[in-house]
């Protein structure tokens, strides 16, 4: 069986965060990403990130993926692509982690490391609504993919559901490709996005309605017309504010949830937060799971954004090379301090208080649950 | 609430409370143009300090501070304007001729209008508000893809004008100006 010292699965903002980080040290690792290139989400973000210059503020996202690729190739780190890794489990007798994989025309194989980190990122929340099966009706991700990664554009006349940053940035990129966006609309009263997303989109001339559904999408092979209305504050549509638009494509951009499978087959604690994206893994300020040797980075254990993810994946991989004994724990915490500093400032001030709390309420949870289980005197002792 | 959040532009009243936005008299009596940074919510970014070769944009350590424009540092030379993620920093020059004032604009569209081009000027909602020339482009590797068109519009509209249409796109019959090739 192939051996690794560290394996990371998923190869976007976090997990690549983590290999270059890790692999700094010397440490042998080794990425895992189904797709068939790497990056995950980064090399569609077309736009400048926010943060400051530690972030790479203003860098466009899929520059700042060429750059952390670059860094990984640089510093040795081996990325297996068109692979899925559909398990994970312990092998105490061997003191290892073991992964199980499947290639490229259904090739098997497995892995073993001796700590893992799961960077394996979110998937895209869908909606509900009579008719919302019809062709050209898809989440807002995957037209970013569409039209910023293949340069499709995936309709001509848009709606966009979801007022977040993720529906206001895309109702952006696709004006940028050419496509006129009808109007984002948001069952909220207020836009749920940044400000100054939601001034790029207007400063266009393309309307955010607030308090504002979708009903139904008509059409017989697409997406012809959508429905929409006003919702009243008991959320119940007002009767006599319907209106229909002519679209051909409609965009839901309603949210994220935690891709989180192999946190679950390895067992790990899980909790609930509504915050973050829904049921994640329990971890520490270190980015360690319930499960000894077991790391989460990124939007797998709370949805949030891309800078954050790699500041996460750096918390990983550095606690992963202090635990092998790569780095002194007097070194470890020094560098610690930095990014955690770097990550405190990116979930800073009002915009960032509900990540903020959320997150420090999974790492006080991540030490009751430790505290109970070591008195008990079953915690997994580290190898 | 503010009034932005359910609107999704910056109205007037609430512009003149941001610290990164100078008031008129100040666009008036300043030597030469003004940055105008249009930042209103405590977002972690700070890349307008970090480009300002003067000293004259302020967000502090706490990097979701709002930033704070020091007007008498300012020389306009719009380096903020390409370093803003948000696409939210303007450079007004008030005193650009007799009736005319000069307002630089970020702007990621293409085709990119000509030095001499006339435009239709949009407001914050995209609403057409008057014509515009085209006095200088800017579109440098250093921007990184953010062009700076800077344009000249009638001194009353220089805190209007937030965005540009190209009429040439408007008049060739292309859907809503929206090229299709």
């Amino acid at each position: 069986m192939e051996k690794t010292e560290l394996a990371i699965i998923g190869c976007g903002p976090a997990g690549l965060s983590a290999a270059a980080e890790a692999a700094q040290y010397g440490i042998k690792t080794t990425v895992i990403d189904e797709n068939a290139k790497p990056g995950g989400q980064l090399f569609k973000q077309i736009h400048k990130f926010f943060g400051s210059e530690e972030h790479q503020a203003a860098t466009r996202g899929f520059d700042i993926g060429y750059q952390l690729l670059k860094r990984c190739e640089k510093l040795g780190v081996k990325i297996i692509l068109n692979t899925a890794v559909w398990d994970v489990f312990n092998n105490e007798q061997k003191g290892e982690i073991e992964l199980a994989l499947k290639g490229d025309n259904d090739v098997r194989g497995r892995i073993a490391a001796k700590r893992v980190i799961l960077a394996t990122g979110a998937k895209e929340n869908a909606l509900a609504f009579p008719g919302w099966t019809l062709p050209g009706i898809m989440g807002a991700g995957a037209a970013q993919t569409l039209v910023n990664l293949h340069r499709i554009l995936p309709g001509k006349k848009i709606l966009i559901v979801g007022s977040g940053n993720v529906g206001l940035i895309v109702a952006y990129q696709l004006a940028q490709g050419g496509a006129r966006v009808e109007a984002v609309i948001d069952l909220l009263p207020v836009i749920s996005g940044w400000a100054v997303h939601a001034g790029k989109v207007r400063r266009q001339g393309i309307p955010i309605l607030t308090g504002c559904t979708v009903l139904q999408a008509l059409g017989k092979n697409m997406v012809e017309k959508v429905i929409i209305g006003l919702v009243g504050p008991d959320s119940r549509i007002i009767s006599g504010t319907e209106k229909t638009k002519i679209v051909d494509t409609v965009c839901l951009a309603v949210g994220l949830t935690p891709l989180a499978e192999l946190a679950w087959a390895i067992d790990c604690q899980f909790v609930y937060n509504q915050d973050l994206g829904g049921h994640l893994p329990l971890h520490n300020e270190r980015m360690e799971t319930t499960v000894s040797g077991v790391y989460v980075a990124g939007d797998m254990c709370g949805i949030e954004e891309a800078s954050t993810a790699m500041e996460e994946g750096k918390i990983a991989g550095l606690s992963v090379a202090e635990s092998l004994g790569y780095l002194s724990p007097d070194k470890a915490n020094h560098e610690m301090k930095t990014i955690e500093k770097s990550l405190a400032n990116l979930r800073g001030g009002e915009m960032g208080k509900a990540r903020r709390l959320a997150k420090n309420d999974i790492v006080r949870r991540w030490h009751c649950y430790w505290k109970n289980t070591k008195q008990r005197g079953s915690y997994p002792a580290k190898n | 609430m503010e009034k932005y959040k359910a609107t999704g532009f910056l109205s007037c009243e609430e512009l003149v409370r941001l610290p990164g936005v100078p008031n008129l008299t100040e666009l008036k009596e300043h030597k030469g143009p003004l940055a105008c940074i249009e930042c209103a919510e405590c977002i972690p970014c700070n890349p307008c300090e970090t480009a300002c070769p003067h000293g004259a944009i302020e967000v502090g350590n706490d990097i979701t501070g709002l930033p704070t424009l020091l007007v008498a540092k300012c020389t306009g030379c719009g380096l903020c304007i390409p370093a803003c993620p948000g696409l939210a920093i303007f450079v007004i020059d008030y005193n650009y001729s007799e009736c005319e004032a000069a307002v630089s604009i970020p702007y990621e569209f293409l085709p990119l209008p000509e030095i001499g081009e006339e435009l239709i000027a949009l407001n914050r909602e995209g609403k057409e508000i008057g014509g515009a020339v085209v006095i200088k482009k800017i579109n440098i590797k250093k921007y990184d893809k953010t062009a700076v068109i800077i344009i000249r519009v009638s001194k009353n509209l220089c805190m209007e004008v937030r965005n540009i249409k190209l009429i040439k796109l408007n008049n060739e019959g292309l859907e809503d100006g929206h090229s299709w090739k």
